[in-house]
This record gives C-alpha cells, structure tokens and sequence, in this order.
C-alpha cells in the first residue's frame, strides 16, 4: 500500500487493485467508471463530487455504502473520507446512501482468489486484479469478508481528496485566487488573507466545475484523524435508546405480520388450518406465500401469536433427519472422487509417513447459528409502479434484483434503504425475510408490510455455520514437527449461499480450506486437501467461514505435533513460520503474555495462531482447571493488520470478537432431529455471558504492507488456544466443539 | 386500562396478556426496549417497574404495577443518566441492540450497590446476553457509573 501517491479519479473508482498490485493498473476492461449514482437523485444547489462526497447548503453527507452490523462501520468510512476531505468528524452527516454499482467491493474479490494473502507474486495480483473485475461486472455491494477497510483504505481517501481539489477550484473561481494559494480546513477554504468560505458556499460552483483528475494522498505523518482514537457516529444514540434499528421502523397504516414455512427446510407444506388463528384479536389475514403462510395483524405480538395457532402439516426435510446421517455424510466425503482442492501440496507426505510413527487424530465443528440479539425484520411497500424496502442487510443490490424479479417492478423502480443491524455476523447475508416480506405485501398493494420473525422461528429458518470434519496425520523428528497432512471435509458454504441467489460457483470452494492451506508455515512435509461433502442443511457465511472451523482444526493439529515432538508450542511454531509479519505477532503474543513464565498450580496455557482474511492473529489463553470446571483467566491477542484506523473500535472488537469465538467453541451448536433444529432460543442455543468473559489484552500490530479489516480474523485462532491451553492444564486433548460436551466450565 | 410510562399516562386497550414489551412497542412506540428473545433469556427488553428492573417480554399488560421507565425515560441525549454517560465515555456499544437492556439493569444495580465488585458485577449483569461480546465495557462501564453516582 501507499506505493503509488498518485491517484487518478478513474483509477480509485475501479478501487484498491491498482494500488496492492501495481502490476495490472490499466489492463482492465473497463475504464470507465459507473456513472455516479448521486448525480440521478440531486436538487438544485447540490453537488455531487464523488460517489463518496455530498454537499449542499445544509451541510456535508459522507456516503457510506458499506452496511454498518456494528462494527462501526459507518464511522470508519467516515474517518478515511474526512482524512483527506478536511473536515471535523462532528461537522458531517453519514449516510449509507442508496446501493449502486458503482460501490461494489474490490476486496471481496480479492480474497476469493487462489493465492495466499502472503503470495505477492506477479500471478497472484494479476488473478485479484481479474477477481476485481468479476466482482465489479456483478456489481456487487456487499459488506462481508471484513474487507470494508481494505475496500476502502485508498478509496475513500481518494474521494475525500478529490472533493477538497475541486471545491478549491470553485474557491479559486469565486475568488479569483490562484488554487495554489488556497488551502483547507475544517469544512472551509482558507484565502491568503484568511477568509474563510464554507465548502457548502462552494457546492453550486463546484457542480458546475468538471472535477480534479489527479489527486496526491497525504503522507501518513500529518493525518489529523485517521489511526486516531474517536467517538463513533452511534455511541451517543446507541447510549441512550434513540437508535433506531430495522426493527424499530414504522410508516403510517403499516400491519405486522409474521411467517411459519416448515422447519425442516426445504420441505413442503401439505396443509394447514387457520380457523383459530383467523378469529383471533388483531388478525386480518392469512396469506399464502411460498412454502408456508403468513399471518397479518395489527401488532407483531398478536401476529407472532396467531401464526403459533396455525395447525400446520410439513413435509420431509431434504436433508438427513437426525445428525448420524450429518456426520456419516462429511465421514464418507473423505475420497479422492470429492477432492475439492489440494493447493498446499509441499515435500512427500506420503513417503515421509512410510513406516514411521504416525500421529493421528480426527476433529469435528458443529452447525452453529448467527443469532445476531436483533431478529430479523424487513418492510415492503408495493404501490403503483415502485417497490420501497427497509431493511437491514449486508446485500442491498441483491434484495433490489430479488424483490424486482419477484413484483415484476422495473429494477429501477425498487428502493432498497438500508437500516442499522443489531448485529449479523452473517446472518444479514441472506435475504429471505425480504422475500417473504414482498409476497405478503404484493397482495396488499399499497400497504407497508412489517415482517419481523420470532427469535423461535429466526432460529429455525437460519442458514447455519457449516458442519466440518478434519482428519490429520503426521509425524515428528528430532523434536520437531516433520509432517502435516490434514484433510478437510465440509459442504461447500459458497455453493449453498450463492445457490440462494440462483448464482453457482465454477471450480473448487477455497472456503473449505481457508484457514488452513495459506498458513506461512514451512514444514517439510505439508499437505492440506479439502474435500467437498454433499449438500445437507443450508449453510451460510458465519463470521469468518471456512476459517471458523478450519483455524480450530489446523491449530490444535499443529499442537499436537508440536507436543509429540516435545518442543515448546511457541518456540517451533516461531521455527516453522517463515513470514515474518507472522513471526512479529508470534514474537509480540509470547511477550504480552510473558509465555515460558511459571503458572500457579492448575494453570495452563495454549497458543493459536491462524491467517485468515489475510490477517496474521495468534492469542495465548489461560485457563485454570477448578473444581467447578475450566474456567477463563487471560487472553492475549497480537493481530498484524497493516494500519489500525481507530485503535478504539479496533480494542472492541477484537475483545468482542473473541468472546463470540470462545462463547461458541464452549457451549453453542446446532443440531437437527427429526429434520428440524433442537434449539428454538436462547435456553438452548447458550452464548457466553459476563461471568464467563475473560480479561483480554488486545495489540494490533502495523508491520505489513497491506491494510485488512479486522471483523472476523480475531475469531478463527480463538478455540484452537482455548483447546491447546486446556490441554496444558489438564491433559485432556478436545477435538470437538462445543467442548462442554467434553469438560465441564465454570 | 391505564399506565404511566416515564412520566406520561396511557390508555391502553390490550389483551391482559400482551407483554408489556409489546405494549411499549407496538402500542405506544417506545422502541428503546428491545425485543430479542421473548423468553427472559436475554435482557434486551429490560425496564423498570416501581424502580425495579424487570423483564417487560415476562410481565402481562394485566400485572403492570406502578410507574414504568424504559430506557427514554432514564435521560436523554441532551440529558444523560450516570448509567447513559458511563456507557458513552466507555464507548460500549458495537452494534447497540442489547445496550438499553445493559443500562436499565446496570441503572437498577447500581443504586442498590454504590462499591460493586467484579464479581457482583458479574452476578448482576449475567442475566443480560450481548451477542457483540462488549461484556469487558459493560463491566467497566458500571464500575464508572456507579463512581460517579456515589460521588455526586
């Protein structure tokens, strides 16, 4: 990053590849930029200088396209904008504008490409670059894959800068001041003589002005803002219940309702009487929509109500019933006919193995649910010629194509606002509540539609974490690790998400692998093959994927390798890592926890180390075994991400991050019988609460030459540690998550 | 049926058993009570009643008794409860959703147990679920809370 200072307007709006590459900046089919959806929607005196930048006379709108579930999003796009654009956090407004093309995401493209985050190679950027096309050709708005900083880190900046150019040239206009003698701050040009003329007193010149072409990005050294600490854009509403979230939105005359479609999924429904839910208070329908029925009423607790009373028959589900068959299924996909891929194949694991001592060990990850605390919700308002949504979603240009295709409504004629998520870690990847939202309200034309699920009905309809096996072998030599030959079977989670979409996916899934193949680990022998197992339940992108399962799998293989060969666990895993922004997270973790250092009686201790999303992450946890069972002392967490651009929300959500890990590996999963999911709620879907959350000590480290979002990668090392270190106090090796079934915890 | 909701009477016509969350949210449109679980499991949906915090998604509008103050009620952007400042100076929230819920146990707890310890703390919050995983903040977040209250 920061190699090219020079960035064309053309070049920032086809994104970050120019800039990570270098190498295929100008090959792309497209030059030209989508045009600037700002410029369809503006009234008269207003200006639209970017697709990131609006101003009028009532004040300055930063857009922010990428959806904010919590993460603080909003205020990160923000900051880079305001870096460069010279203006006070507390002098604009943020909002997520309406979706367009023209905000699809680069990054996204960019890790779906076969090349390791560590790979610079001529070949591997070219590939991203190509991948930053794919995406740009489907348009793709969507948030996920942590990638909205790296997405935006140039991007954003460059508008920011592209915007302040122009409206010094508007200054030089109005003035008759020379550009070069002008210069900028908090929202106004500043004349040689110290006037100062509002950015918003410029807007109408600056519309007129054909905009600045080339900008140069400001050196590190005299950022104001950004890598600063700041109060997000939310803190205060979310402080003091003023937020308004997707559930919380209300139009006038809107009805409520709710949906029951058969909880084992994808099967039909054979039929259903609503004689009593009918009667009841507030209900003034029962609508058919695909696969179920839908309840309308007056107020989501009698809709929820009436839609329990319907008497429903479901058919079979597409599935195994019970998870014997779930796991027989992943257990028999172990075969050359379904290998998926096999992109690390480095030494002979096969001739190494060869009548030596093989260690070996067999590891499985449960079906887990999003659960984000808010349920999902969407509103649907069909009326003559135009479709309006509001929802909260990580995919606006998908639900506009989705709810067009389905009312028949021009795709321009769909408005897909975006709200504010309580949480999604996934969940928001999806788009079925609006689907359903938009059959309900396409038989009552000009009625807002409010469809919000039950948390029981938001639990069953979730389109899960895949259900993952892993099976290792290996062997040592000399005290240290020789062989690693790990093989990792799952259903395709990518195949599942985009078959929703009617999208399917050419080539092998890197998702079954991720977390595992591009660790920059140099064993002798190293191998890693991931096997594609059929299509079971419907899977879903769940905060940090494939790596979810594959960093625990990967990680305490790894330590027990590194046991059998008597070394010390950060020692070999220093010694086998040639990357040396990962080695600087190894070196930093071992510091921060002062590992080597004698522990009370009962203590131990274990390291993760997993790259994921390009992130190098190791954390050490500590853990004392007690009479009431494990409980959780420490964590440490070193995460090398290029530049940390709030350390503030970095500290939240990397301790968040880990919390949510450590919370599912203990006690979390999701099973079927009889074809439907056993856990309807939070009784039986548990999640970590505060007297389980441990002390965590956060470093986020800025070695590297790239900048990586960090929503997910905090996850994947987490339960490997939380495995390794109980291991140390206990001797008891946990191969399987949840591991309460396996160890009790305070 | 009449209650009073910070501060304000209402007339409500409802079943005797909608929830009070329901009633605050759907007939009233006071949001600032999440809904979340509408099981106790989770706390989102917390408020006080007669100066205790209860679940709202467990009381039947039938068993409303005494004055209710929800998150609104406790202050207000321009005005902030202790609980609401703390929650602010930490920078607790990520995505927010569970925070009213937080706060209207913490501003409870805290009037009852001006010192707490980390432990209290602990046994005082744990009926409240944050799917973000803030708990760190939360728990700092009512330790300068209830300083500050003490201190004024």
């Amino acid at each position: 990053m920061g190699k090219l200072k020079t960035i064309a307007r053309r070049s920032f709006i086809i994104g970050s590849a120019a800039i990570v590459g270098g190498v295929a900046f100008g090959v792309y089919r497209y030059k030209t930029p989508y045009a600037n959806p700002l410029l369809n929607d503006l009234s008269e005196g207003e200006a639209a200088l970017t697709a990131y930048v609006k101003i009028d006379a009532s004040g300055i709108t930063l857009i922010t396209p990428r959806a904010d579930s919590g993460q603080g999003a909003y205020s990160v796009q923000a900051i880079l904008i305001a870096e460069e654009l010279d203006v006070e956090l507390d002098q604009i407004n943020v909002d997520p504008g309406m979706p367009d093309k023209a905000y699809y995401n680069t990054a996204l493209g960019a890790d779906g490409a076969p090349f390791a985050p560590t790979d610079d190679s001529f070949a591997a950027n070219t590939t991203r670059t190509v991948m930053d096309s794919l995406m740009k050709f489907m348009g793709m708005q969507i948030t996920g894959g942590s990638t909205t900083v790296p997405d935006s880190y140039e991007k954003l900046r460059a508008a920011g800068a592209v915007a302040r150019e122009t409206l010094k040239m508007a200054a030089a206009e109005k003035t008759g001041i020379a550009v070069s003698d002008l210069t900028t701050k908090a929202g106004k040009v500043i004349t040689p003589d110290g006037t100062e003329i509002r950015y918003e007193d410029l807007a109408a010149i600056a519309a007129t002005l054909k905009p600045v072409e080339d900008v140069t990005l400001r050196d590190p050294s005299t950022w104001r803002i950004l890598g600063k600490q700041h109060q997000r854009f939310d803190t205060v509403a979310k402080s003091t219940g003023t937020q308004a979230y997707g559930i919380d939105f209300r139009r006038e005359g809107m009805v409520h309702a709710m949906v029951r479609t058969n909880p084992r999924r994808g099967g039909e429904m054979i039929s259903f009487d609503d004689t009593e839910a009918k009667a009841m208070r507030g209900v003034q329908k029962v609508l058919p929509i695909t696969g179920g029925i839908a309840v309308v009423a007056d107020n989501t607790w009698r809709a929820i109500q009436a839609a329990n009373a319907v008497e429903i028959e479901w058919g079979t589900a597409p599935y195994p019933a019970e998870m014997d068959g779930h796991w027989q299924a992943l257990s028999d996909s172990f075969n050359e006919d379904q290998q998926d891929s096999r992109q690390r194949d480095d030494g002979d694991v096969v001739a190494a193995m060869d009548g030596a001592d093989v260690i070996e060990a067999e590891y499985r990850a449960p079906y887990l649910a999003h659960a984000p605390l808010e349920p999902i919700s969407a509103v649907v308002e069909v009326s003559e010629g135009r479709v309006d949504v509001w929802t909260g979603t990580q995919i606006p240009r998908f639900v506009q194509t989705n709810v067009s295709k389905l009312t028949g409504v021009d795709f321009d004629d769909v408005h897909v606002h975006v709200l504010m998520m309580g949480g999604s870690f996934g969940h928001r990847l999806e788009d079925r509540v609006v689907k359903e939202a938009a059959e309900i309200a396409m038989q009552m034309p000009g009625v807002p539609v409010k469809l919000t699920y039950s948390r029981e009905e938001d639990m069953a309809h979730n389109d899960t974490r895949q259900i993952a096996m892993a099976r290792g072998r290996g062997t040592v030599k000399n005290g240290q690790v020789e062989t690693m030959d790990l093989g990792i079977a799952m259903p395709s989670v990518v195949a599942s998400q985009m078959g929703r979409q009617g999208l399917s996916l050419p080539g092998p899934d890197t998702q079954i692998v991720a977390g595992a193949w591009e660790q920059p680990l140099s064993i002798p022998n190293y191998r890693i093959t991931g096997y594609r197992a059929p299509e079971l339940a419907p899977i879903s992108s769940w905060r940090s994927v494939g790596a979810s399962t594959n960093g625990f799998f990967h990680d305490v293989f790894l330590d027990e390798l590194i046991h059998a060969a008597g070394a010390d666990q950060m020692e070999e895993r220093l010694r086998l890592c040639w990357h040396v922004p990962s080695r600087k997270v190894l070196e930093k973790i071992a510091k921060m926890s002062n590992w080597g250092a004698p522990l009370a009686p009962n203590k131990g201790r274990g390291v993760g180390f997993c790259m994921s999303f390009g992130v190098a992450v190791a954390e050490v946890v500590e853990v004392t075994n007690t009479d009431d069972g494990i409980k959780l002392d420490k964590v440490w967490v070193a995460a090398e991400v290029g530049k940390v651009v709030d350390p503030n929300m970095f500290e939240n959500m990397v301790q968040g991050g880990v919390n949510w890990a450590l919370g599912h590996a203990i006690m979390s999963e999701i099973t079927y019988s009889d074809g439907m999911t056993e856990q309807e709620n939070f009784d039986t879907f548990e999640s970590l609460r505060m007297y389980q959350s441990p002390n965590i000590e956060v470093a986020g480290l800025e070695n590297g030459d790239h900048v990586r979002g960090m929503g997910e990668p905090m996850v994947p090392p987490a339960a490997a540690a939380l495995s390794n270190a109980i291991f140390a106090a206990t001797g008891q090796r946990i191969r399987e998550m949840p591991m309460n079934k396996f160890i009790d915890f305070v | 049926m009449k209650i009073t909701v910070n501060g304000t009477q209402h007339d409500i016509d409802v079943e005797p058993d909608m929830p009070l969350l329901w009633v605050l949210r759907d007939e009233l449109g006071i949001t600032g009570p999440k809904y979340g679980c509408g099981i106790a499991q989770c706390g989102a949906c917390t408020v006080h009643m007669n100066g205790e915090a209860v679940k709202s998604c467990q009381v039947a509008a039938e068993d409303i008794d005494g004055e209710v103050v929800t998150i609104e009620g406790l202050g207000t952007p321009d005005a902030m409860h202790a609980v609401q400042s703390a929650w602010v100076e930490h920078q607790v929230a990520q995505c927010g959703y569970c925070q009213s819920g937080q706060m209207m146990t913490a501003a409870a707890f805290v009037l009852e147990t001006p010192a707490p310890t980390d432990d209290e703390i602990d046994e005082a919050m744990s009926s409240n679920l944050c799917r973000c995983g803030t708990y760190p903040r939360i728990c700092a977040a009512v330790k300068t809370a209830a300083k500050n209250l003490s201190e004024a």
